[in-house]
């Protein structure tokens, strides 16, 4: 080849330099994506800062049991006469602990299980695949319910428990990306230089299914956040008593039906939901700027 | 294949019901009754034979219909399950009679519409209702539709010898806390396969022709796009019934979920085991149901087999 | 028809300065410029370029089927006499119906899965508001039209139940149905079988004479456009560079571009040991690019400094023939690659092959069949030598491949290398066995791990392949980048940076990280463009000559065979068909297969072959034919021996295997006569 050729062969700014700045670039514009990092951010920085933001103490009882909100007690208190709007600063501090760790456990093992299966095929992933099926005939709150009650409910034992409950589903998800990725013929490649199947799977096929994964992280975490509400509102989740949100609703939605105090669940309810529809919009904003 | 699974299911369904504190009899006859009682009631429970003995006497009995004696109400789990099941169904088919439909006609309008304020508000709103947990949705439903307008009844069971329309009435507060749940989940898949189809060379050749949009989409791009959320649907019915247990507790509602729930928490493990594993089986047999009707509408599979 | 009454004799198609932007992350980027084109009545105008050049954007732009964020920024498009961009969208409609048609690649895709063929036909005749059984009818007709030999039973079936030829000619009955005035065909064979594509532009010629219809005719392939165009444009970064006669242009072209882009295909009796191929340097310019002067001044080895900054006007250097160059008259004088001196290895078949296949057989289970889709091959390959192998899809080209490398195991006989035979799967072959034998994809996007940069990619195989690690891994990592033409600036990029070219390279240069013996060359430059595709190809040639290695080349490109190939293997249908000498598998006498596949090549080079038409489908491997696997689409089947009896491969004269039952003499006689056609005719 001429010099010249050699040249002219230079010139090539190339696109995928562009495109992965570009992607930077597109998750910072994605309103559904700044959104949902706001609302969570906001939680968070209350669950680390909870206690000095909070005009009173969250847990201490007075006795202005269910005093409307006034300037006094903003979103008023509850039936032990606690201040509600502390309580609702801080409600996120449990579930906060709780639902990143259940989602990490589910996604390292859920991500293992699913390149070991997705990569091997054959007998072990016949046999592992049915046993994915089988636990995932059961809701997650029913197997959760059920762990729970032998095991006891502790945060470490939520975390185990929503992170078993997890792994199936990020496996099947994992397993899927893999069985699409195996076919490429880096694949093929790897196995000709005389690759391990770990070295195969860890190496050249976990790098390049780290999209889906990050986007099935804050799915799961969605999920988390959901599952230790429910688990919590159903008595197995965060005990008593912590001023979780889900907690707060559980002990006082018997007094709505007399149409008074509203203000002991309300409050709680529109937190926890903002929280979940922010950790949803940023697995939305994600999904659709990294799954192209 | 689908025995595979159940059976696998029916073990991981025994396991987890092992996990319960060890000694039943005690659990049951509670801490002042004497050691000799407690060991004569596990030797009548069968908890002391080894685990395998233990599974195959409860997986046979449960195949032939015979579902043991639930340790705290001592009567048979059938009686009790049974009622509490068809409860279930009841409510479960009010919402899916009401979400299935709606889903798919917004994830529809919005796959159409993509990228305009339609889809966006279907679509944030869709993913926003589903994010919520039920009982949070429900009881802002509560509020709204019960307590401030008054409208429907706050509780889920009506009253002895109701007609069918007051029933109706009493199950459409919980069913609407379902419908938020799913609404998102169904809307959304559906949207995504909506787009596909509208991005499909399919589609173009139909536009070139010279059909006009309405054409297009009734007759080109719904036919393949409603296909796979056949199988979407048929995996929520597992959300449906995880939904059923906080649900059905809000609203003291008896069904199988509300059973589940107080079996769980008075260590009643026969009623757990059978209540749990009727709630997998029901999940399997949706998605079998959901496979046959994929074979059935999809030329590819139906063709296939005839030949 | 309609009441606005159309220009009488208007020309069927013309594009006036047309300019399409793509607008993308809220800036324009230009994609056509300024394209001026007009197709007469009953003309077949040919859209000729590379990828990216803009010709598929040409097409939707003309039925109005943009992308998105596509639009005409200026100029106009009139079809018929009718301006289009001006029609409402009832009028749009109504003109798509009856107007204008397309066929585009990918028929599979461009039929709906879930509506029965006869349906999906009728539906053309529908929208023109004729009533149900009158559809019905007349899609029948249509059908028959396109030579499908039973149209009641394909209306009955689902486009997956057929072929892609079959689908395609579906596509074709339903664009040709209502007599538009323009057809517009983007790539309609790309992705076909060549015999089945030789089939389906028959059809579109026999068609468009009989009807006389416009056509503009869109593809990368100069051969598929000689074969089929009166007229051809070439089209360069959204730019028309040339147009002109087929004839004059192709053999008298005038514009740098056309010049260079003829000069890289491979031409007939042209071999690797007679020189090296043309190819044009550099890249095409990003879509959106600002170009000032002339597109192509930046590739041009004849431009001038007035090329970058003055655009040239369309000068007339012929009777209706047009170029965009300051120095037309100059373009032919385009410098040639200069033929560097290449040793290549003298082949020695006196001394054993490197490598052979004794009876090699691959059977698989597929849905409770077995398919046979390899069944006794046996070959040899000498240092040195490259062995071609050719055949369609389904003939075990790949699984051959892949057997050998041990990527899947065989069912039966052995691969032996020096004179060891080889274990069947990797795992236990040992690491010199690894090294020895390596491959070449297809498509470097999937065979490059694209997370990895260039230098992890080498390092990785320099040391599992040749034990280096360290400043002696690192120095020969520079030198494997030298080797295959790889810049060093690109060492710490990932593939997804580098373009089309520059990725093979790498995949080159990963294949000789353990300076293997063998390497098996799989459709290696299929993926990529005329020009480039040359340039592979010299150095895959370069590299022979340097390091004596040998090559198992497959293709479905026979001219591409015939470059690099000493000897060449025909495959169909899991059997070898033929092998031998490439000149002799060549000139022939052939087996008749061969014989096909060659007269279906497009060729740019003089006088087509007669055309040897197969009848039917290629047949499932999971069923194939008994006898002769051949005998249901031979045009020189004997008879009934054909049928019951498998001719064996035999040494019909010195290296040429071949595997018919017609004696090598009645071949020759029977293919001799490729001028007259009769006496080939009446000899079958």
């Amino acid at each position: 080849m001429s010099a010249m050729t050699e040249a002219a062969a230079g010139i090539q700014p190339r696109e995928r330099d562009i495109a992965r700045r570009e992607t930077l670039r597109q998750l910072a514009k994605s309103k559904t994506l700044i959104v949902g990092v706001l609302i969570v951010g906001f939680w968070v920085v209350c669950a680390l800062f909870g206690s000095t933001i909070a005009p009173d103490d969250p847990l201490e009882l007075s006795d202005a049991v269910l005093a409307a909100p006034s300037s006094a007690h903003w979103f008023g208190t509850d039936q032990l006469g606690r201040d509600v709007f502390s309580r609702v600063i801080v409600g996120a501090s449990e579930t906060l602990k709780i639902a990143p760790l259940a989602t990490m456990v589910g996604i390292i093992f859920g991500t293992i299980i699913g390149l070991i299966t997705g990569y091997s095929r054959g007998l072990v992933d016949e046999s592992i695949s049915r046993i994915i099926d089988a636990f995932l005939a059961l809701p997650l709150i029913v197997l959760a319910v059920t762990a729970l009650v032998g095991l006891g409910s502790s945060n470490a034992t939520l975390i185990v428990v929503i992170g078993v409950a997890f792994t199936p589903v990020v496996a099947r998800t994992v397993r899927a990306t893999v069985l699409g990725e195996r076919e490429l013929d880096y694949v093929d490649a790897a196995k000709l230089r005389g690759e391990r199947s770990p070295y195969i799977m860890f190496v050249e096929i976990l790098p390049n299914i780290t999209g889906p994964i990050i986007v099935e992280a804050t799915v799961r975490l969605g999920y988390a956040i959901f599952a230790v509400a429910g688990l919590t509102f159903l008595g197995f989740g965060v005990q008593p008593p912590s001023p979780d949100w889900s907690l707060q609703i559980a002990d006082n939605y018997q007094l709505l039906s007399s149409g008074t105090y509203w203000w002991t669940v309300l409050f709680a309810a529109l937190a926890v939901s903002s929280l979940v529809v922010g950790v949803n919009l940023i697995a939305d904003g994600l999904q659709q700027v990294l799954d192209r | 294949m689908a025995l595979i699974t159940l059976f696998l299911l029916s073990v991981v369904v025994f396991v987890m019901a092992q996990l319960l504190p060890g000694d039943v009899g005690r659990n049951v006859l509670g801490p002042f009754a004497s050691q000799d009682q407690v060991d004569r009631l596990n030797d009548t429970l069968g908890v002391n034979r080894p685990l395998v003995v233990q599974y195959w006497d409860w997986i046979s009995h449960f195949l032939r219909g015979d579902l043991g004696t639930s340790l705290q109400y001592q009567v048979p789990v059938s009686d009790l399950l049974g009622p509490a099941l068809a409860n279930s169904l009841k409510l479960a088919a009010v919402a899916f009679v009401l979400v299935v439909p709606l889903s798919i006609l917004g994830g529809t309008i919005a796959g159409l519409k993509r990228g305009g304020i339609t889809d966006r508000v279907i679509t944030v709103g869709g993913l926003s209702l589903t994010a919520v947990p039920e009982f949070v949705t429900a009881i802002v439903l509560i509020l709204i539709f019960g307590v401030t307008l008054g409208w429907l009844p706050v509780t889920a069971t009506a009253p002895e010898g109701a007609s069918i329309p007051t029933q109706l009435e009493y199950l459409l507060l919980p069913s609407f806390a379902l419908v938020a749940v799913l609404f998102g989940y169904i809307a959304r898949i559906t949207r995504s396969s909506v787009m596909e189809s509208v991005d499909a060379d399919y589609t173009r050749t139909a536009y070139l022709k010279g059909l006009s949009q309405r054409q297009v989409v009734g007759r080109h791009v719904l036919r393949n796009s409603l296909l796979p959320t056949i199988a979407v649907v048929a995996t929520q019915v597992g959300y449906l019934i995880g939904g059923l247990l906080v649900i059905e507790k809000l609203f003291n509602y008896n069904g199988i979920g509300q059973r589940i729930y107080t079996a769980a928490v008075n260590k009643d493990f026969l009623l757990l085991e059978s209540g749990v594993m009727i709630v997998g089986v029901i999940y399997l047999v949706a998605t079998f149901i959901a496979d046959v009707l994929y074979s059935v509408f999809n030329p590819r599979i139906r063709v296939q087999g005839s030949e | 028809m309609t009441e606005i009454a159309t220009e009488v004799g208007a020309a069927a198609l013309e594009l006036d300065a047309l300019d399409v932007v793509y607008r993308v992350r809220g800036r324009d980027r230009q994609v056509l410029r300024g394209l001026t084109l007009s197709v007469k009545r009953g003309e077949a105008y040919g859209l000729v370029g590379e990828s990216g050049c803009g010709k598929s954007t040409a097409a939707l732009a003309l039925v109005q089927y943009l992308p998105r964020n596509g639009f005409v920024r200026s100029g106009a498009i009139r079809i018929d006499g009718r301006d289009v961009l001006s029609l409402s969208g009832s009028e749009l409609r109504r003109h798509r119906a009856k107007a204008v048609s397309m066929v585009y690649q990918n028929p599979g895709a461009a039929l709906n899965p879930s509506i029965r063929i006869g349906n999906q036909v009728a539906e053309v005749f529908k929208v023109l508001g004729v009533s149900g059984s009158d559809a019905t009818d007349r899609a029948r007709a249509a059908l028959e039209k396109v030579q499908i030999a039973d149209p009641g039973s394909v209306m009955r079936r689902y486009p997956h139940q057929l072929s892609g030829g079959m689908q395609q000619r579906v596509i074709i009955a339903m664009a040709l149905a209502t007599d538009p005035a323009l057809l517009i065909l983007d790539e309609p064979t790309t992705g076909l079988d060549a015999t089945v594509e030789a089939e389906v532009l028959d059809l579109v010629a026999g068609l468009q004479a009989e009807l006389n219809t416009s056509v503009l005719f869109i593809s990368h392939n100069l051969g598929i456009i000689q074969k089929m165009c009166d007229r051809v444009g070439v089209l360069y970064a959204g730019r028309l560079v040339e147009e002109g006669d087929t004839e004059s242009l192709l053999s008298d072209p005038r514009h740098p571009y056309t010049v260079g882009l003829l000069r890289c295909v491979p031409r007939a009796g042209v071999r690797k040991d007679h020189g090296r191929l043309d190819t044009i340097p550099g890249f095409m310019p990003n879509v959106g690019d600002q170009l000032p002067g002339c597109v192509f001044a930046g590739r041009c080895t004849l431009a001038e400094d007035r090329c970058h900054t003055e655009e040239p006007d369309a000068h007339v250097v012929g009777a209706g023939h047009l170029s965009r160059c300051h120095f037309h008259d100059r373009a032919q004088t385009l410098p040639r690659e200069f033929s560097a001196d290449l040793v290549l290895p003298n082949v020695d078949r006196s001394v054993p092959p490197l490598l052979r296949f004794d009876d090699l057989g691959k059977v698989f289970a597929q849905g409770g069949h077995d398919v046979h889709a390899l069944v006794g091959v046996s070959a040899k390959i000498w240092i040195g030598e490259t062995l071609g192998l050719v055949g369609e899809s389904g003939s075990g080209k790949t699984t051959l491949a892949r057997t050998l490398l041990g990527i899947i195991p065989s069912t039966s006989g052995a691969v032996v290398l020096d004179g060891r035979e080889l274990a069947g799967t990797l795992g236990k072959r040992s690491s010199d066995d690894l090294r020895s034998l390596q491959i070449v994809f297809q498509n470097p996007d999937s065979a490059l791990n694209r997370r990895h940069q260039v230098r992890r990619i080498l390092r990785r195989s320099l040391k599992k392949l040749s034990g280096l690690t360290g400043n002696a891994a690192e120095a020969r990592l520079h030198e494997l980048m030298q080797a295959v033409r790889l810049s060093e600036r690109y060492v710490s990029a990932r593939p997804g940076q580098l373009s089309g070219g520059l990725k093979q390279r790498l995949a080159i240069a990963r294949a000789f990280a353990g300076d293997p013996k063998l390497v098996v060359c799989d459709e290696p430059t299929s993926a990529l463009d005329v020009s480039v595709q040359a340039a592979i190809l010299n150095l895959l040639v370069e590299l022979q000559a340097e390091k004596r290695v040998s090559y198992l080349f497959i293709s479905h490109d026979l001219g591409v065979v015939r470059y690099v190939s000493d000897r060449i293997a025909v495959l169909y249908l899991g059997r070898l068909m033929e092998l031998g000498p490439s000149e002799t598998i060549y000139d022939g006498p052939h087996h008749p297969y061969t014989e096909a596949l060659l007269s279906a090549l497009p060729t740019i080079d003089g006088e087509p072959r007669e055309r040897i038409r197969l009848e039917g489908d290629i047949p499932s491997a999971a069923n194939p034919p008994g006898g002769c696997v051949f005998h249901t689409r031979c045009p020189r089947r004997l008879g009934a021996i054909c049928d019951d009896v498998e001719p064996p491969l035999i040494e019909v004269e010195e290296n040429h295997l071949m595997r018919c039952h017609i004696p090598l003499e009645e071949l020759r006689t029977l293919q001799r006569g490729h001028e007259t056609p009769e006496s080939a005719g009446s000899a079958t």
